[in-house]
């Protein structure tokens, strides 16, 4: 698609490419007082200048790493392509870590400046900056609240942008001579993973890596800067990084920030984006959101999203995938998308969206068949931090909901001897930062990469299908497979479950951990006339015991027509006291559960589930938002499910 | 921390009130200096409502006299405080239901617009422009106490903490010099009142709006206010700061409780 001679693999050879090519089209909007400012190519570009300028003034030098954090803001945005433009590196933080996490980052990566959103964050590292000798300098964008602060090492993101405009023309040159030294091998970003297992990993990748995953991508479903995207996941996230710096700056797409932490609903919808990712718990969100407000509905409202909804599961996904549908049934879901399908798409804010993915986390069919039934082409990929995410995509009209693409351009796939997926991609990470031992392990010496998930090629559609985390599939005592995740997603599917870990590995029988989704049972309780005061007494209720024990049953149910599967149905269950928190270590702040650590955590509880007793106390140690700690006590109650025998399908009949 | 050297903005003299035989405040004199916020505690009963009733114009004192940036203030009503420059927010929830966030706001700009009913029936021309120049203030309002989220929601529909934030915005849109917090904190969980009392401080920091607030909760007074006045049965009891006031034998017998 290029046409120009220079090779385009860095980003400021990107963003010199957009000014040129498409200056005045919208390159940043957010919603500020109310209203969407828009800046173009060139304006973003000539506010990117000027804070590197700044930054050069400030003492910024090539390879130092900085900081970034704070909700998705364009300032930000620009903040990570200025410090790129300096030839140094930016390290984007997630902006809800508590200090202790960021820490961790902050004195691994040796942060040198740090650039954050508000007060809180320059409170947390204040808290810390003790211990980080190496910090020089924190810059914040919003001044609220920051007028008393001690200012000799804090400044204001409008006084660096001030001193940047001011500058010297030798800085100007300064700025062109460290620009042009960055190069496709340097580095562009080091992003730390979630850490599922241990402590997390600094990820260093190159703009080559970057650039040429993202352009890859954008080839597979042709985006171009007519599309428009929501900026809404954690910058820290590598979702969010491709998505919104290399797939935007690759294609020139409009970038557009939320206005809050809370107004994303609204946001969605006045965007409406035409290419849309979000992780398997969004999606499950935003479904649970809607039966919710179903129910609340009237009887004739009702009636009619039952109805049209059950046409939708059955015909809507072949008419989104062009399939023969017979033309009363094309009539029918003609007519829902007038009465139902349209308006709930345009409530979500899905109307615009042509490409949607979901990613991060395996998602339940149903769910899955839900968005693609209701007319949103929702794809799956696969990828990880260290492939620049794209390895996987699937094609528009090979969407399945358990396998998840073929390799895109650029990637190479094969799966190891034990099953793990490996792979070789221009995308492929340099390597962990100040950890060569783990790199050695991850990559070898040819550019395979170790995905450390389970997986095999599917052989009616050709796509990648991924079981689990290698290392979390197991045995059973008596040799049958335990995949956890596999019927953690089938339980979560329910909208009363919002997470579930399940316990097995090397033992008799298979047990689990609930945790109820405050919404939607909360609703019900309402409707019920259940009156509770928190968490933990909802979660403690009788009734809510049985409809969960109704679920679990299902699962059985469903896990018993699968013979591979059947070992795993549930036999003991507890709904726990609290929800799972990333402030205390059980999940990663991409809600992936942390198995090994929750199950130390509360290994009086899988005892207990293990035992015969039918209830448990337990003493448990909770962070509040603020980073102090408290604990939390309970009686616990265990509930007992009923196990399915396997049916044999007897297909010898004639 | 008291700066000795601030101006004194608001001063109560010898204010008397009484409801018939009832005498709610009596003899009581304090004075509020500029910038600070000031706190008024006390017991159930013990006036301080009242006060703020009196300072606001709501009450008019059979008594005393009433100081506002130098001047004797001469008897007014409410709204004729309110132009003075002088808002509240009350211990029960006083908004429009009905009306969104937004409107709500805009209705605390209403002193401010020059325009009259028709004009802003017409919405056309110099109308449009006013209304968009206070739009734009109220809309900094709204993002400055982080209730964007909920700007065009209808307050009835929203839970007693943020109804507590959005009369606060309301509030704040009329650009006071000085603003009275009745029970700015009541109901609320801890969380709630830490959030509040953020933004209690930030809008003292930031606007340099003086703050009269009455509250319950010792801890919040303690943290948030500079100086605080103690009521007791309709008379003053202490003046100073928490620690003066905290440390005072009298105080600590009639509301902090008598040791055992």
């Amino acid at each position: 698609m290029q046409s120009s001679d220079v090779a385009l693999d860095t980003m400021p050879k990107l963003l010199a490419r957009n000014v040129a090519e498409f200056g005045d089209s919208p390159a940043f909007r957010e919603k500020d007082l109310g209203i969407w400012q828009t800046w173009t190519w060139k304006e973003a570009s000539a506010e990117v200048m000027k804070l590197a300028k700044g930054l050069i003034e400030l003492g910024v030098s090539e390879g130092d790493h900085v900081a970034v954090i704070g909700r998705n803001r364009p300032y930000l945005y620009w903040s990570l392509l200025a410090v790129q433009h300096l030839g140094a590196v930016p390290v984007p933080l997630y902006q809800d870590a508590v200090a202790d996490e960021m820490e961790y980052i902050l004195t691994h990566c040796n942060a040198a400046f740090a650039i954050v959103g508000d007060q809180e964050q320059v409170d947390k590292i204040q808290d810390i900056s003790g211990k980080l000798t190496n910090l020089k300098d924190i810059i914040y964008v919003d001044p609220k609240g920051l007028r008393k602060y001690d200012k000799s090492r804090l400044h204001s993101y409008e006084d660096i942008i001030k001193s940047g405009m001011k500058s010297s023309s030798s800085i100007q040159e300064q700025l062109q001579k460290r620009t042009s030294k960055v190069v496709s091998d340097s580095t562009c970003v080091l992003l730390y993973t979630s850490g599922t297992t241990g402590k997390s990993k600094g990820v260093v990748q190159t703009h080559g890596a970057i650039v040429g995953a993202a352009m890859n991508a954008n080839h597979h479903d042709g985006l171009t800067k007519d599309d428009y995207q929501l900026s809404y996941l954690p910058m820290a996230w590598v979702g969010d990084y491709m998505l919104s710096v290399g797939q935007g700056m690759a294609s020139g797409a409009c970038i557009n920030c939320p206005e809050g932490a809370d107004t994303f609903q609204v946001d969605l919808r006045e965007v409406g984006p035409s290419y849309f990712l979000g992780p398997p718990p969004l999606w499950e969100r935003i479904k649970t959101s809607v039966y919710i407000r179903i129910q609340d509905a009237s009887a004739i409202k009702r009636g009619s999203f039952n109805f049209f909804m059950n046409h939708a599961a059955k015909v809507g996904k072949d008419i989104l995938e062009k399939r023969s549908v017979n033309i009363l049934d094309r009539f029918l879901y003609f007519l829902g998308n007038i009465i139902i399908y349209g308006p709930l798409k345009n409530m979500l804010g899905m109307s615009n969206v042509r490409i949607a993915y979901t990613a991060g986390e395996a998602i339940s069919a149903e769910l899955f068949d839900f968005y693609r039934s209701l007319g949103i082409n929702l794809k799956q990929l696969y990828g990880q931090t260290e492939a620049s995410v794209f390895l996987t995509m699937q094609n528009n009209n090979e969407v399945y909901a358990d396998t998840v693409g073929k390799p895109i351009n650029g990637v190479e796939l094969k799966i190891g001897e034990n099953g793990e997926v490996l792979y070789r991609s221009v995308g492929s990470f340099k390597e962990y930062y100040k950890n060569p031992k783990a790199t050695k392990e991850t990559k070898n010496k040819d550019g395979w990469v170790a995905t450390g998930d389970a997986g095999y090629i599917d052989e009616n559609t050709g796509q990648l299908r991924i079981i689990d985390r290698a290392n979390s599939v197991g045995k059973l005592k008596n040799g049958a497979l335990f995949a956890p995740k596999y019927v953690e997603n089938k339980l979560k599917f329910f909208p009363n479950i919002l997470e579930a870990v399940l316990f097995g590995d090397a033992r008799d029988t298979c047990v689990a951990f609930l945790n109820i989704d405050l919404n939607a049972v909360g609703n019900w309780a309402e409707r019920n006339n259940i009156s509770y005061s928190s968490y933990q007494e909802l979660a403690a209720h009788e009734q809510v015991g049985k409809i969960l024990k109704e679920h679990v049953e299902e699962v059985n149910k469903d896990l018993a027509l699968d013979p591979n599967m059947s070992s795993c149905q549930i036999k003991r269950f507890l709904v726990l006291h609290k929800e799972l928190d990333p402030d205390d270590g059980e999940i990663t702040r991409t809600r992936k559960v942390k198995r090994s650590f929750v199950s130390e955590k509360y290994s009086d509880l899988v005892s207990a589930l293990y035992s015969d007793k039918t209830s448990v106390s337990t003493k448990t140690e909770v962070t509040y938002e603020d980073g102090r700690k408290g604990y939390l006590e309970a009686t616990v109650n265990i509930l007992d499910a009923t196990l399915y025998e396997v049916k044999k399908q007897d297909k010898n009949a004639a | 921390m008291v700066n000795e050297q601030k101006k004194v903005m608001m001063e109560v003299k010898n204010i008397k009130l009484r409801f018939g035989g009832v005498v709610a405040i009596q003899n009581v004199s304090f004075d509020i200096q500029e910038g600070e916020i000031r706190a008024i505690i006390g017991p159930n009963g013990a006036g301080k409502s009242s006060m703020l009733n009196v300072i606001n114009g709501f009450y008019h004192p059979q008594e005393g006299e009433i100081w506002f940036n130098g001047e004797k203030r001469p008897s007014m009503e409410p709204y004729e405080v309110a132009k003075t420059g002088i808002a509240r927010t009350f211990q029960n929830i006083a908004l429009f239901k009905g009306m969104t966030t937004i409107e709500n706001v805009m209705t605390g700009r209403q002193l401010k617009m020059s325009k009259n009913f028709l004009w802003q029936l017409l919405r056309y021309g110099p109308a449009i422009e006013e209304e968009v120049k206070h739009r734009k203030r109220c809309e900094e309002i709204i993002d400055f106490l982080e209730i964007n989220n909920i700007r065009k929601t209808p307050v009835g529909s929203l839970p007693y903490g943020l109804q507590k934030r959005v009369e606060l915005a309301r509030a704040l849109a009329m650009e006071p010099e000085l603003l009275l917090l009745d029970e700015p904190m009541a109901g609320m969980n801890v969380e709630e009142k830490q959030d509040m009392s953020r933004f209690i401080v930030d809008v003292n920091e930031e606007f340099g709006t003086t703050i009269a607030l009455i509250e319950h909760d010792m801890g919040v007074v303690m943290d948030l206010a500079d100086r605080v006045v103690v009521l007791n049965y309709g008379e003053l009891l202490a003046d100073g700061t928490p620690k003066e006031v905290q440390a005072d034998q009298a105080v600590i017998d009639a509301y902090l409780g008598v040791p055992h």
